[in-house]
């Protein structure tokens, strides 16, 4: 089955990505997961994201497009990441869950993904 | 029980029946109507009464007594509802058989051994056996079971039910195995209760990833087993074992930072459980019957050692783990073996037990103890990937920085 890994970091953990002393064990922690990740062979595919501040949204109402700057919620937390993994079952998936930095200081909601749509024959 | 006595305050009174006598009034109850799931429900019916009726009325004088007839009578009043009468008419006979002894004296038949023997029953989920265990013995909820053993709170009450419901349609017997079923059923018991204490023990780095925050729970379930069944020398070794471990939890973590257990400050180690572990382990060893988990509670008895003589005997250590993989060749003891013959005999001969111990994939010890090996043989650049293997793979932020830390000195 495949489950996505949402990985969700207050801003203090986006603070740290750029903080001269603290970006260190940052990232190394996330590359040594990633890596871990890999090596399991499990991964569909997945992502690190830039931070909020970079995010621009869009809303089409009634014909018209509205684009706005920053993520759409006031949310304390924001996603920083994702992965789709292909594990046995939910189990196996809370378990990489847990082993990711975010669930340290951040959340991880971990969710099945629906099929694909059929194809056209 | 003492419970009337001591208590003052109602709701005080309450928990502390609750606290000391969940699992004997609950094994009690659910041998009587072979039900655990009305017998949980009928009691906490009955706690939520006595929260009600004891702060006007006054606490009863045996708390216990008197809870167990207001679950009684509940469990009398689900049964008229749900017609069950061929089920009463055993449970009636057996009413009859205990209720005289039961009563009069106050004191309440510990049936706790027989509800363990039935929670690790063979015809049981494996998964459900500890969680099991730890809801009807000790009264912990579901919720609090799920997060310790990682698993959602929906998928681990639906495990609980389910097994809950076999006991009952299944007719699994609150009987102690006969003698021949003796040491297979006990192992399964024992193996519960371990389970709940965490089963990443690793002697060499410590890291136990795997530690499911019930420690205090388990040791409390053993000490039950010990005193109902003092002459098993097993149940003696597991106390022992959880023991030892639990005298160095202070000394696992210095100013936040993980200590793995060479370097952990024995001054810190509470010596009080180190002896209580020690006193256990003489007990068992005089039946002169070992078992894995007397050789696993040896094991950390000689790291112990080190609080005395300043070192550790590592060829003893090692060869306490050959014993322990030919009476249970678990990954786990596999990987602290090739552990131990690094530190007895040199990296090169650690190296090769390891990769003869056919650890599974992504199993995190294996990474950490090939990590230390690899640095130790030479090979750094090897090591450093191990070590970063190793810190993907722990769900524990103190070992995970500890293992970066190693990987960026080696």
């Amino acid at each position: 089955m495949q489950y996505m890994l949402v990985f969700s970091e207050g801003q203090d953990a986006f603070d740290r990505r750029n903080d001269p002393e603290k970006a260190g064990p940052y990232w190394g922690a996330w590359t040594a997961y990633a890596r871990a990740v890999a090596e399991a062979g499990i991964v569909v595919s997945g992502a690190g994201l830039q931070p909020p501040a970079t995010a621009t949204h869009v809303t089409v109402r009634d014909g018209k497009r509205h684009v706005q700057d920053g993520p759409f919620a006031d949310a304390k937390e924001h996603l920083g990441g994702f992965f789709v993994i292909d594990v046995p079952d939910l189990d196996a998936a809370l378990e990489w869950a847990a082993r990711s930095p975010a669930a340290s200081y951040g959340r991880v909601e971990v969710r099945p993904t629906l099929p694909p749509p059929p194809m056209p024959a | 029980m003492s419970a009337g006595s001591a208590a003052t305050e109602p709701r005080a009174a309450a928990e502390l029946a609750a606290r000391t006598s969940y699992g004997r009034l609950l094994a009690y109850l659910a041998r009587e109507w072979r039900d655990v799931a009305a017998a949980e429900d009928a009691l906490a019916e009955a706690f939520a009464q006595a929260l009600a009726a004891w702060p006007g009325a006054g606490v009863p004088d045996h708390p216990e007594a008197w809870l167990l007839t207001v679950a009684r009578r509940g469990l009398m009043r689900a049964g008229r509802r749900a017609r069950t009468a061929e089920r009463l008419r055993p449970v009636a006979e057996l009413l009859d058989e205990e209720r005289g002894a039961a009563e009069p004296s106050g004191s309440i038949p510990d049936e706790r051994l027989r509800l363990m023997f039935v929670c690790a029953h063979p015809a049981i989920d494996e998964a459900a056996r500890t969680p099991l265990m730890l809801q009807t013995v000790l009264g912990l909820d579901a919720a609090r079971i799920a997060s310790a053993f990682l698993v959602a709170p929906t998928a681990m009450g639906q495990r609980l039910v389910r097994a809950k419901t076999k006991i009952r349609d299944a007719g699994i017997a609150f009987r102690i195995p006969e003698p021949e079923d003796l040491p297979e059923r006990l192992d399964a018991v024992l193996q519960a209760i371990y389970a709940a204490f965490g089963t990443g023990w690793d002697a060499i780095t410590g890291t136990d990833t795997a530690r499911a925050d019930l420690a205090g729970e388990a040791i409390w379930l053993a000490r039950v087993l010990v005193s109902l069944m003092p002459d098993e020398p097993e149940a003696s070794g597991l106390l022992a074992l959880m023991l030892h471990a639990e005298a160095r939890r202070e000394a696992r973590v210095a100013d936040g930072s993980f200590v793995p257990l060479g370097q952990q400050d024995v001054g810190l180690w509470r010596h009080d459980m180190t002896a209580e572990a020690e006193m256990h382990l003489r007990r068992a060893a005089s039946a002169a019957r070992p078992g894995r988990f007397q050789i696993e509670a040896a094991i950390q008895s000689v790291h112990a050692e080190r609080a005395r003589t300043g070192r550790t005997n590592w060829p003893a250590i090692a060869g306490l783990y050959d014993l322990l993989v030919t009476l249970a060749p678990t990954a786990g003891a596999r990987v602290a073996r090739a552990a131990a013959i690094g530190e007895a005999r040199g990296p090169a001969a650690g190296l090769a037990a390891l990769e003869a111990a056919d650890a599974p994939d992504n199993y995190q010890p294996y990474w950490a103890v090939r990590a230390h090996l690899l640095s130790g043989s030479g090979d750094l650049q090897a090591a450093r990937e191990a070590y970063e293997r190793a810190a993907g793979l722990t769900a524990d932020q103190r070992v995970r920085a500890f293992l970066l830390a190693r990987r960026d000195r080696t």
